[in-house]
């Protein structure tokens, strides 16, 4: 509409110069007439709803008893029982959720309403719980929200269902089925902490709910649809009126701790015996029988008439039990994670909270019911550092997934969002390794042991600027090794062309110039298509001192590790204790912790790393300042696979490649502080000190072995 | 005139726009507004801010009151649901009997086989690989796992292999015992038209390792998803991944590729049917044929003939080897042999088939290493994959490689993999985690019961950010007498004892004659500790002393002869290998064309493949793995030959690792004997000896189905060996020295 306007009013005075002067009145006012009653509809529509919506905000404060009433009639349809074989394909209709660029579902949230039988009897005795309201709103909060039905993959109803004791089932029920796109509850989600109810306490919510998906608390294995429902956490109201600061791993003043006030007798027997058999290792703790009045019971445990905080007192525990009750989830698995206690699982056949996606292996120990009496001989065995990583990792479970309604309501979304877009799902390593093994793990992107074959030797590429004389002869030198597959110069020089064709060395590879744009040293690291070989190797126009031994023999040396730099001049970083900073070392030490790329190996990966990936503003700041692009991408490399490079061959004397024009000391001086500027300057742009020292270096098998050199495969290796 | 009427013209144009735009403005705010508003409740988009004060979801008092009126015991309640769930409903905790493998641990049954039963090769193939694990047991008494010796691979009733009276013959089998655990293993059921995954009999309480089987039928922690494998998957070994390098970009030739039958009627055939509408012939080439069957030409429709034309254009195999993504779409059934073609050929596999549970999918993260699509979203399928990352695709296809030499390239790996994620399941909370199966080098090598810590084992340091122990245990094999003050076992031990890594020195008395007293022994700073071999045999040098607690362990012979100063150096390069085995005595294997076997050499080469545990360390993994992994067929061929113990261990690590091992410096005469001292009972010294190790390595190379070795061409020295700087500036200058 908005469109149509616009071209009309575009063609409109193109048609007034050819009239009449007192027509041409006529039209501006008619013009004018429609502008105005354009700015006049704009203003309508759009002003007073933008002042809705900014003061929803701030002002918007209402009451649940301003939800209309809805009154549910006696004959009111009631969905079918969840059907078992529901799964994602058979019962969820994916075509609502679509293709979208950003690979996320859209969720929709059904009005508050309040249901009422035709008595006007609620449908449930707690209305809209506290806890189903934060979840409601973290989920209208998130990225996953819509407020356009027509536009929702996933619709949660508004109907509390989080606890089955406060709810009429039948009633429930149907008002479900009241609701507006329900159909048979296809692409609904509902969310129940506390399943069942006496005496049978069934470990689904009994609420028949049609196609439904459910996000339970309490799933056996006979009751959960995997891969269909969502097995979430019973959360606890202590998560947020507690606050347990996080304690380090490490040993603890109880090995095995018992905080449950509802276990069942046959089981306190048992724990009781295995208290008699390890003494003081064990605390069981009991609700507290003569507490004075006005302190919250849920607050204190006791033994023997001590009396303990709650749950302060998991956090002095290894390991907390975490037994089945009438129900199989319980909110006490939340309090021992949120302790850093771990947790001993045991309630057979439960469905661990978001098992789909948390490795609880790492977390927590499960044991069988029946081997409850051989707990102890269990834990005993488990090794101090997995117990204090497992400690670790049940505190991260609790503060990125427990921790809060809105932690679970939208790890129940993502993880349903997970199958939707199975190709952009999050890794096993985003959802289970906690901050600090996200810092320092290192997975390296080129993980396979792969030794490459030999036959497609390797690319030259050589970084030159105006040495025309000394490229020749690198070029030369090169083109003698074997396994050379293609030479690629790289012309740096924009004021100068590169030397005519007929005047190149012959060189039975072939030969490709490069001219670039800028005078730029991570020209050197780009990704040329022209590298077909997944070996590159980097070269200075000066480096003609490599013999093709030398070169061949660091070719097969790549090949054994051809996710590492493989390297001819080595170099060290050193931490300079009086200074308190790095420094950069290029005289003759036993270590190496980088090799310069002005003569050395790599696999082609690194250049699309280097000049897609490099962190911070390192790639720049190695533009402009004309130095360290080698520092750089020794950071580059040890960071992201976190091995070291590998020197070979013996050393040489080089032409010192990282002092070019040496007129004295001095300057030398001053290359070598800036070098070591670079290291601490990448250092803290890298968060960390990547790199990784070693003592050794590659040599031929044979190599200063007595032996006939002529059958030696690379018997020119350390020629001066 | 004519300009009135124009004004008018213009007029009512104007007013009509006018209208037009006031009218058909204000639905544009209505649906942006949502329904929120038209219910006259909400008029906010979000969900209100609720002011008062609302109830918890659960009562303080309802849990504590819950818990005592819990009327039935958990004994009860276990006993009840085993009961109840059977068949269908069939779990772990109702259909199997975990006490049966309690006193002799996993142990697999396999039923003798009886006369005139029809075995087809695939089922022989994996009743055999079951028979040569470590699992097998042929006592039915000590048996945790039964499996049948009927063949119950192809249970399709038009199939020739076909085993007919299947149901009485299970029913006459005195130890089925209702089918509980019983493990019945199946690639094929059900048949034409409906293919439903009934195996025709009943299974009772057995769980079942099945191909193609559906997420409605798969009973989750009680069956087994394995891969519908063909007739030719090699029993053992197998070949490797086609991967040989990352290319950089990582994009192939074609995008996406499937070349394969389209069924025209019947179950199964949407899917194929419909990839003609993505086919684009150019990066995205998905050719079907109608021409299989009888009568394929009595239901032939329209497209038939432009597709059968289209189809005969492509090669498959070179299809395969030059695309990124290979579509897997489900057959009649719900697998299909693409998946494991495309595996191996390091095309990822684009999955289209709903509800098929995926191989092995209890333990392997598919979403790393293949594309899971949806059938009902087939159009969509190259937009997705082309919005992968290139990134994503380095790795998902690296991971195809890794999985399938770790779990499906030989009916062995197949099988093995089934029996232990079963095991897995018996060992509850020490099975392996989600890490040990998905990385490197993957759940068949990683032994859980060696440490339930991933930390132990020598993987997954880089991953877990940790370091392994900076100290190391040396472990000397004594096989001589202590007779003289100048034996080099002292002299070994003295400079051992040295080294500043060195935690403790274990002498394994592997000699007939008694212990010498403890005074015989040099005074050292660390401890040495005597161990007396029990049976005396080779194998024992290997086994997982629990006195060694160090990740690394310093094997030594007992006439080698090392500084300390070399002891040290070799032991900061295994920091840096600590997966591999790190040390002096080099040597290499060769395949011999004339006599068609594997050679063994110990001539100066300028390559090897083996470093001798003679001088090696190794991280202490490798011994548990030794002696808990191999069989004992082999065990006890080296323990009779008192010989190969050394090249056991670096097939074993290579097989793990598939890398060399890491020779160190110059030295290559690390023995006495070598230095012309004979020493009497030396083993070296044997004509037969050499001869021996021959044998040997044919030997292991059969066992393991491949030739693990790989060779290297470099050995580890240190910086500025024979530089000629300064001998003073050198941290390990007395090995040059020697």
């Amino acid at each position: 509409m908005m469109c149509a306007s616009v071209k009309y009013s575009s063609r409109g005075p193109a048609l007034i110069p050819r009239m009449k002067t007192k027509h041409r009145i006529y039209y501006i006012t008619l013009f004018s007439v429609v502008l105005l009653g354009l700015i006049a509809t704009g203003m309508f529509q759009f002003w007073p709803h933008s002042i809705e919506s900014s003061t929803e905000w701030t002002l918007d404060r209402r009451s649940v008893h301003d939800a209309p009433l809805v009154k549910l009639p006696v004959s009111s349809p009631i969905p079918e029982r969840g059907d078992l074989s529901c799964r994602m394909h058979t019962c969820f209709d994916v075509y609502r959720c679509g293709y979208n660029p950003k690979n996320r579902i859209k969720v929709y949230i059904y009005p508050l309403q309040r249901f009422v039988d035709e008595v006007g009897v609620p449908i449930s005795s707690t209305g809209l719980s506290r806890e189903y309201n934060d979840l409601l709103s973290a989920i209208s909060d998130s990225d996953f929200y819509t407020d356009d039905v027509t536009r929702a993959c996933l619709f949660v109803p508004s109907i509390d269902v989080l606890n089955q004791n406060s709810l009429r089932i039948r009633e429930t029920a149907q008002a479900l089925a009241m609701l507006p796109r329900w159909d048979k509850g296809m692409n609904h989600l509902l969310f129940n902490m506390l399943p069942g109810g006496p005496p049978d306490y069934n470990t689904a919510l009994d609420v028949p709910r049609d196609r439904a998906l459910l996000a339970g608390g309490g799933f056996s294995t006979w009751t959960y649809r995997q891969g269909y429902d969502v097995s979430i956490p019973v959360y606890s109201p202590l998560s947020a009126e507690v606050d347990l600061p996080e304690k380090q791993p490490g040993p603890r003043r109880f090995f095995i701790l018992s905080s449950q006030t509802a276990i069942h007798r046959e089981y306190r027997i048992q724990l009781e015996r295995l208290k008699e058999e390890n003494g003081e290792a064990l605390l069981l703790l009991d609700k507290c029988s003569n507490l004075s009045q006005g302190v919250a019971s849920a607050r204190k445990r006791c033994y023997k008439g001590q009396v303990y905080d709650y749950p302060q007192i998991l956090q002095e525990s290894s390991f907390c039990v975490v037994l089945r009750g009438a129900r199989l989830g319980q909110a006490t698995l939340s309090d021992v994670l949120q302790a850093g206690c771990v947790p001993v699982i045991m309630a057979d056949s439960y469905i661990l909270p978001f098992s789909e996606v948390l490795d609880w292996k790492r977390a927590s120990v499960v044991i069988p019911e029946e081997k409850l009496p051989e707990m102890y001989t269990i834990l005993k065995s488990i090794p101090h550092r997995q117990v204090e990583e497992m400690q670790r990792q049940a505190r991260w479970f609790w503060d990125a997934y427990f921790r809060s309604m809105k932690a679970i309501g939208l790890t129940t979304l993502q993880i349903i969002n997970d199958r939707i877009y199975p190709y952009a799902a999050r890794t096993y390593e985003q959802w289970n390794n906690p901050p600090v093994v996200k810092w320092s793990s290192v997975n390296s992107p080129l993980f396979l042991p792969l030794i490459p074959p030999r036959s497609p030797g390797f690319t030259a590429v050589v970084l030159t600027y105006d040495r025309v004389e000394s490229l020749f002869r690198v070029i030369t030198e090169i083109s003698k090794v074997p396994s050379l597959a293609k030479l690629l110069v790289v012309w740096n020089n924009q004021n100068k062309s590169p030397p005519e064709e007929s005047l190149w060395p012959k060189v039975a590879v072939p030969l490709k110039v490069v001219r670039t744009k800028e005078n730029k040293l991570s020209n050197r690291f780009f990704p040329f298509d022209e590298i077909e070989t997944e070996a590159v190797l980097a070269i200075d126009d000066d480096i003609i001192m490599l013999t093709s031994d030398e070169l061949q023999f660091g070719y097969e040396v790549w090949r054994e590790f051809p996710d590492r730099l493989v390297g001819y001049p080595g170099r060290l970083h050193l931490w300079d204790h009086e200074m308190g900073k790095w420094k950069y070392e290029s005289e003759w030490t036993n270590e190496v912790s980088m090799v310069l790329t002005g003569a050395a190996f790599y696999h082609k990966y690194f250049n699309h790393l280097y000049t897609y990936k490099m962190p911070g503003d390192i790639k720049n700041w190695v533009d402009a300042h004309m130095n360290c692009e080698d520092i750089a991408m020794n950071f580059l490399v040890a960071n992201i696979t976190g091995k070291a490079p590998i020197k070979v061959t013996p050393r040489k004397k080089f032409k010192c490649p990282e002092c070019t024009a040496i007129d004295g000391l001095s300057l030398d001086q001053t290359h070598m502080v800036e070098r070591s500027e670079c290291i601490n300057k990448f250092a803290s742009v890298f968060g960390t000190m990547p790199l990784k020292v070693v003592e050794h270096r590659a040599d031929p098998v044979l190599y200063k072995d007595d032996f006939p050199e002529k059958l030696k495969s690379f018997p020119n290796i350390g020629s001066l | 005139m004519q300009a009135k009427k124009r004004y008018l013209i213009l007029v009512s144009a104007g007013t009509c726009l006018f209208l037009l735009l006031c009218l058909g403005g204000l639905p544009v705010p209505a649906s942006r507004g949502g329904l929120g508003r038209r219910d006259g409740h909400r008029p906010g988009t979000h969900w209100p801010r609720y002011s008062e004060h609302l109830q918890p979801f659960v009562p303080w008092d309802q849990s504590e009151s819950e818990g005592f009126s819990a009327p039935m015991s958990p004994r009860q309640k276990r006993d009840a649901n085993s009961g109840l769930y059977k068949g269908r409903r069939c779990r772990m905790d109702s259909c199997f009997d975990f006490s049966l493998c309690e006193k002799y641990g996993f142990k697999v049954y396999v039923y003798p086989q009886q006369k005139g039963d029809k075995i087809s090769e695939s089922y022989q193939s994996i009743l055999a690989s079951i028979e040569a694990s470590r699992f097998y047991t042929s006592d039915p008494g000590q048996a945790c796992l039964f499996v049948l010796s009927l063949d119950t691979l192809d249970r399709d009733q038009l199939s020739p292999q076909y085993v007919h009276n299947l149901k009485a013959k299970v029913q006459s089998l005195s130890l089925w015992n209702g089918g509980r655990n019983h493990l019945i293993f199946n690639l094929y059921s059900g048949t034409w038209p409906d293919y439903t995954e009934d195996l025709g009999f009943d299974i009772g309480q057995a769980m079942l390792a099945k191909a193609s089987i559906s997420t409605e039928n798969f009973r989750p922690n009680f069956d087994v998803s394995i891969p519908l494998f063909s007739k030719d998957h090699p029993r053992t070994g197998g070949d490797r991944g086609y991967l040989k390098y990352n290319s950089i970009p990582p994009f192939r030739k074609y995008v996406l590729v499937f070349k394969g039958k389209r069924y025209l009627t019947g179950i199964g055939s949407d899917t194929r049917n419909a990839l003609y509408h993505v086919h684009n012939s150019e990066d995205v080439v998905l050719l079907t044929t109608c021409k299989h069957g009888k009568d394929w030409q009595k239901h032939k429709d329209a497209r038939c003939d432009k597709d059968n034309a289209e189809y005969d254009r492509y090669d498959y195999k070179e299809m395969l080897h030059n695309s990124t993504f290979c579509l897997v779409p489900r057959g009649r059934r719900l697998g299909s042999f693409r998946f494991l073609e495309a595996l191996q050929a390091a095309c990822i596999p684009v999955m289209l088939s709903n509800g098929w549970e995926l191989p092995f999918s209890e333990v392997i993260d598919w979403n790393t290493a293949a594309v899971i699509g949806d059938e009902r979203l087939l159009l969509q399928i190259p937009s997705t994959v082309r919005s992968i990352h290139q990134d994503k695709i380095l790795s998902l296809r690296q991971q195809t490689q890794f999985l399938w030499e770790a779990y499906f390239s030989s009916v062995e790996k197949i099988v093995l993999t089934t029996l232990e994620i079963i095991h897995d399941r018996v060992l509850q909370h020490v099975g392996r985690s989600n890490l040990m199966w998905n990385s490197l080098p993957g759940g068949l090598f990683t032994l859980p019961q060696y440490s339930s810590y991933l930390g132990h084992f020598p993987f997954h340091y880089a991953p877990l950010g940790i370091k392994p122990n900076p100290k190391f245990t040396a472990v000397i094999h004594a096989v001589t007498p202590l007779v003289s003050q100048s034996q080099p076992i002292l002299k070994l031990l003295v400079a051992v004892a040295k080294s500043q890594y060195c935690a403790q020195i274990i002498v394994l008395w592997n000699c007939d004659k008694p212990l010498p007293a403890k005074h015989r022994w040099p005074a050292t700073p660390q401890p040495v500790v005597v161990i007396e071999g029990e049976s005396k045999v080779m194998s024992s040098r290997f086994l997982p002393y629990s006195s060694i607690v160090t990740d690394a362990v310093l094997s030594l012979d007992e006439d080698t002869v090392l500084s300390t100063t070399e002891v040290d150096f070799a032991f900061t390069v295994w920091q840096s290998f600590p997966e591999r085995i790190v040390g002096y005595p080099a040597r290499s294997h060769f395949w011999d064309a004339n006599k068609e076997r594997w050679g063994y050499t110990s001539k100066w080469t300028n390559d090897y493949s083996m470093v001798l545990t003679g001088a090696a360390f190794y991280h202490r993994y490798y011994n548990y793995l030794y002696t808990n992994y191999l069989p004992a067929s082999l065990k006890s061929m080296v323990d009779q030959l008192s010989n190969c113990e050394d090249i056991l261990m670096n097939f074993l690590v290579s097989a793990v690792t598939k890398m060399p091992p890491i020779k160190v410096t110059q030295k290559k005469q690390y023995k006495e004997t070598m230095m012309g001292q004979t020493s009497r009972a030396s083993r070296w010294a044997d004509p037969d000896h050499f001869a021996q190790r021959q044998t040997c390595m044919n030997k292991f190379a059969s066992w393991f189905g491949t030739m693990p070795l790989v060779h290297s061409q470099m050995r580890l020295d240190p910086v500025l060996f024979k530089d000629q700087v300064s001998i003073l500036r050198k941290k390990y200058r007395d090995i040059e020295r020697l």
